[in-house]
């Protein structure tokens, strides 16, 4: 059962760790997947790593998307990508967004995060670079 | 599938209380994967027996944030709860944005609370059906309720009756055109009345009203709704709320009506799903058969009603019976 039929939607998670208050940018992307047929499960804001696996995991989702603004990402997403590992979920495509400085996102890349977008990234790129994850995780 | 060797794997999974197959089959019986069917039927014998609680109401009345609440009062009694949103999918993208799940505050390591959001999909028939084959799987994985939320105002939702056992009604103070709608409909599908926002004023005065209204009839169950108040933010009242719903839940066992309202909502949800697999078919094979093409060709041209066109291939599908 564990694959997935081309016409069935993408189900993804977006989901903002960390501690900074406010989520206009996960907003706008969440609309913008779901504009593309996608459905969205939005987790919304301070999300410990173990919440936003749990949550994957009970929504099966095909993919996670994460938002930060805080400069917590060196900690919170290998440590998300770690937990997925641990619960032989490892295959769950994840991408993120947000201000990241380029050495960290070399390195965070190298952990496993698929996609990284800065904040001039266009929704277009967004939900295309999006559904080929996805797609290519079933 | 090895015949009549013993329940597949997966549903053997779902009763041991292994997650990940418990989310994967919720899925496929989402996308309506004929996979799906074998582990749906060997679970089905051992379903029916728990409280499935629906709550339902307009727009951001604090659905969510109740069901939230109350997954803390039941947790806090030892009792396992397993809960499913529905959200409306875009009728243009048919894509969603489901977002009751950042409402929910519980123990990320809690076992006892497994959370799903669904987008609606099709129509309301199948919805009912779709929601009511992942509560029974829910229910298999071992959960002691589950809850049921869906957005609504008026008589769209009377599908929350074809779901639930007991239907929780949500609404605010200052109800205003809201009063207007439960006297049109929600007013018969509600097992219990919830003036949730009581911290806001005019609680009492919508409360009253409510009482007055319930008082008017009963349910077609005979059962007369509770009114209570609540308020998340206090919070206050979700206790009497869920003893509202634990007595219709009495109700329903010592005045046989739980079997009848059962007996109602599987021939609703047979038919339900008949209607959806049926619609699709028809709607895929007029653009697709030559024959039924050329029919609906005939449609556009005037030449025949539609009317007329439907009656042509339900006697054709379906005739002589
Ligand atoms: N003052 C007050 N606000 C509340 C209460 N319960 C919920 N809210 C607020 O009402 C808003 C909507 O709450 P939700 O629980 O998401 O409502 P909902 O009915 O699930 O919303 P939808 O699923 O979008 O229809 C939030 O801002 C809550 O904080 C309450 O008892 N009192
Ligand atoms: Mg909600």
């Amino acid at each position: 059962m564990a694959k997935r039929s081309k016409s069935a939607p993408i189900r993804v998670l977006i989901a903002k760790p960390g501690l900074d208050g406010h989520d206009r940018g996960a907003k706008v992307v969440a609309r913008a997947l779901r504009d593309a047929g996608m459905e969205v499960i939005y987790a919304g804001l301070r999300q410990t790593p173990e919440d936003v696996v749990r949550a994957a995991l009970e929504e099966d989702v095909d993919l996670i998307g994460l938002s930060i603004l805080s400069g917590a990402h060196m900690a919170l997403f290998p440590r998300i990508l770690a937990l997925l590992k641990e619960q032989k979920a490892g295959r769950i495509p994840v991408f993120a967004g947000g201000i990241i400085p380029d050495e960290d996102a070399r390195r965070l890349k190298k952990a496993g995060v698929r996609a990284i977008f800065g904040p001039g990234t266009s929704l277009e790129e967004i939900v295309s670079t999006a559904r080929r994850l996805a797609r290519g995780a079933a | 599938m090895s015949g009549s060797a013993g329940p597949p794997p997966v549903a053997r999974a779902i009763r041991r209380g292994d997650r990940r197959a418990l989310a994967r089959a919720i899925t496929a019986v989402e996308n309506g994967d004929p996979a799906a069917a074998p582990v749906v039927r060997a679970l089905y014998p051992g379903t029916g027996h728990i409280p499935m609680v629906g709550l339902t109401g307009p727009l951001g009345v604090g659905k969510s944030s109740l069901l939230s609440a109350l997954v803390g009062l039941l947790r806090g009694q030892g009792r396992t709860v397993g809960a499913i949103a529905v959200d409306p999918s875009s009728p243009f993208s048919g894509g969603s944005v489901l977002g009751d799940r950042i409402r929910l505050e519980r123990r990320a390591d809690d076992d006892g609370v497994f959370f799903r959001s669904m987008a609606s999909r099709g129509e309301a028939g199948g919805v009912a059906a779709a929601t009511r084959e992942v509560a029974r799987l829910l229910e298999a994985a071992g959960f002691d309720v589950v809850f049921v939320e869906t957005v609504g105002s008026g008589q769209a939702d009377v599908a929350i009756r074809e779901i639930a056992t007991t239907s929780v009604v949500v609404l605010v103070p200052h109800l205003g055109d809201e009063v207007q709608t439960l006297k049109a409909g929600l007013f018969e599908i509600a097992d219990v009345f919830d003036v949730n926002k009581a911290d806001l004023p005019g609680a009492d005065v919508a409360a009253r009203d409510l009482t007055e209204l319930a008082a008017m009839g009963k349910t077609r169950d005979g059962w007369s709704s509770r009114v209570v108040r609540t308020s998340t933010t206090t919070p206050t009242g979700i206790a009497e709320l869920w003893e509202a719903i634990t007595a219709h839940e009495r109700f329903l066992d010592d005045s046989g009506a739980r079997v009848a309202g059962e007996r109602r909502r599987l021939a609703a949800e047979i038919a339900g799903r008949l209607r959806d697999r049926v619609g699709h078919e028809v709607t895929e094979r007029l653009e697709r058969d030559a024959e039924l093409r050329e029919l609906l060709d005939r449609v556009v041209g005037r030449k025949v009603d539609p009317w007329s066109a439907a009656e042509r291939l339900y006697r054709d599908w379906y005739g002589g019976r």
